[in-house]
């Protein structure tokens, strides 16, 4: 418990350190432009790739489940469309994200930490926290949206797909009748709320236990699995938070 | 000029400096020396400021590093420039940017000025080819260059250097101590180096403190070295055969000219 606080404090201390005013704005938007390139830009493509194949198989698994002759077909479209805009693209995207960008995150900074690069920035009297932590928070809150719309976008067009290709009575046109019915697009927005959240929960948290590791390149391996596993923990949590605050 | 008055720190309760008195004069290379876990390291941090000592002074000329503000602090920083151990260039940037990294973060001066003022480092280390090559794709040796080019990118008035000979070979090593020298003396700095390197002793030692756990034990010349009859720092200095042999030919020539 004692060793819990300690840290909720270390973390709250090296946030206030870290959102300030940047001591150069050049070197601050070069920065960032570099993290939304390494972290948001690196990251599409693994997206796209595990949206593509989800929405796929979300739409196959629930036309094998719906065999009652009383559910229309249009349901799997419904049923789709409201798990992916709902959950898929904005939660599970960003726990895959948390895996990916947090490690990198956390493993970068680490070993910045542990061959002294961090402490060659403190002693020209560079706000470390500041240069090295703010652009990849700002980067992945700004990039992570397009993450999820991408996500979102490619994970129907996998559903899509795969009612074009089903043979479990599932057509094109009922899965897009479905796609469109009762849709509402505050779910779009609540999704990308969400995944705001949750860029910010992965790179403060990666960021946290990647500037504070001691010792060498095993320590930078524990601090990176701890990163991933405390940010899937928070990002869980959040889920249930903002959901409970935005839906109901 | 960098003081230090009655320094005294502890970790856990184990007192890792005890009273540690000493003044590092301008224009010199000023070398801290001493076994592994003597304290070295923990004084040139306390002295740079990244520990805090429990009691003490730290003056850089006249100003008190312990009673200065945030502002204050950051103004000195400036004019301290680093070398580390493992030369800590920044893996993401090329030996250029490395260079140019203070100037963008603190110098008003325009980016071609800038540029020009890091080449003219990168060449007063015999750099300038390399400045397109990321840490990685250069030796260890250049690195260090890479380094000093950095730390003196500010013209900074004080320079520490954290056992810049450490995974060099003896001829890397001989130019890097040269380079520091020379730099020093170039542009009037008080550099301090922590060093454990018996060859920096001997070539460039020119105001030297033998810390033994955690005290001063000894403080002198390269030249006082050798006349010094204190037991901890000859066991220390002259462990090695050839060190012990350059004692006996140096005394022996002394005697002679008695």
């Amino acid at each position: 418990m004692r060793k819990s606080l300690h840290r909720l404090g270390e973390y709250t201390l090296l946030m206030m350190k870290s959102i300030a005013i940047p001591d150069r704005w050049s070197m601050f938007f070069k920065q960032l432009v570099r993290e939304i390139y390494k972290l948001g830009l690196d990251s599409l493509w693994i997206v796209i790739i595990i949206s593509v194949f989800i929405g796929t198989v979300i739409a196959i698994q629930i036309s094998l489940n719906i065999s009652s002759p009383l559910i229309p077909k249009f349901t799997i479209g419904y049923t789709t469309r409201e798990i992916i805009l709902l959950e898929f693209s904005s939660s599970i995207m960003c726990l895959i994200l948390a895996g990916k960008v947090g490690s990198n995150i956390a493993s970068e900074i680490g070993t910045m930490r542990v061959t002294e690069q961090i402490d060659a920035m403190e002693i020209m009297g560079v706000n470390s926290a500041n240069f090295l932590i703010m652009p990849k928070i700002a980067g992945l809150m700004l990039f992570i949206p397009v993450l999820v719309i991408f996500s979102m976008f490619t994970g129907i067009l996998g559903g899509i797909g795969a009612s074009y290709l089903s043979s479990n009575g599932m057509t094109p046109a009922s899965f897009e009748y479905g796609l469109q019915f009762y849709f509402n697009s505050y779910y779009i927005w609540y999704s990308i709320i969400k995944s705001i959240v949750y860029a910010f929960i992965i790179s403060s948290i990666a960021s946290y236990f990647g500037y504070y590791v001691k010792g060498g390149a095993l320590e930078v391996g524990k601090a990176s699995t701890n990163a991933v596993v405390m940010s899937s923990i928070m990002i869980l949590l959040a889920d249930v938070l903002l959901t409970q605050l935005m839906l109901t | 000029m960098v003081e230090v008055k009655n320094i005294i720190k502890s970790f856990d309760g184990r007192v890792v400096l005890n009273d540690i008195s000493a003044v590092f004069e301008d224009g010199k290379t000023n070398l801290i020396i001493g076994r592994s876990g003597s304290g070295k390291t923990v004084l040139v941090k306390n002295i740079i400021g990244l520990i805090k000592p429990d009691s003490g002074e730290i003056l850089y000329d006249g100003r008190d590093l312990m009673k200065m503000n945030k502002h204050e602090l950051n103004v000195l920083r400036r004019e301290m420039g680093m070398l580390f151990q493992g030369s800590a260039l920044f893996d993401s940037m090329t030996v250029l940017e490395n260079v140019m990294f203070p100037l963008d973060m603190f110098s008003k001066d325009s980016v071609r000025d800038r540029k020009k003022r890091a080449e003219f480092c990168l060449e007063r280390v015999n750099l300038s080819e390399a400045g397109h090559l990321y840490p990685s794709e250069i030796s260890g040796g250049m690195m260090k260059r890479a380094a000093i080019a950095r730390a003196i990118s500010l013209n900074p008035k004080y320079l520490f250097c954290d056992e810049p000979n450490s995974g060099l070979d003896p001829k890397t090593s001989l130019i890097i101590d040269d380079l520091i020298h020379s730099i020093t003396k170039d542009f009037n700095m008080t550099t301090i180096i922590n060093t454990h390197d018996m060859n920096s002793v001997m070539n460039i030692g020119e105001n030297i403190i033998f810390i033994k756990e955690g005290v001063k034990e000894w403080q002198g010349t390269k030249e006082e070295v050798i006349t010094s009859d204190n037991k901890a720092l000859n066991d220390f200095i002259f462990a090695s055969d050839l060190f012990r042999k350059v004692k006996e030919v140096e005394q022996e020539e002394a005697l002679e000219k008695k």
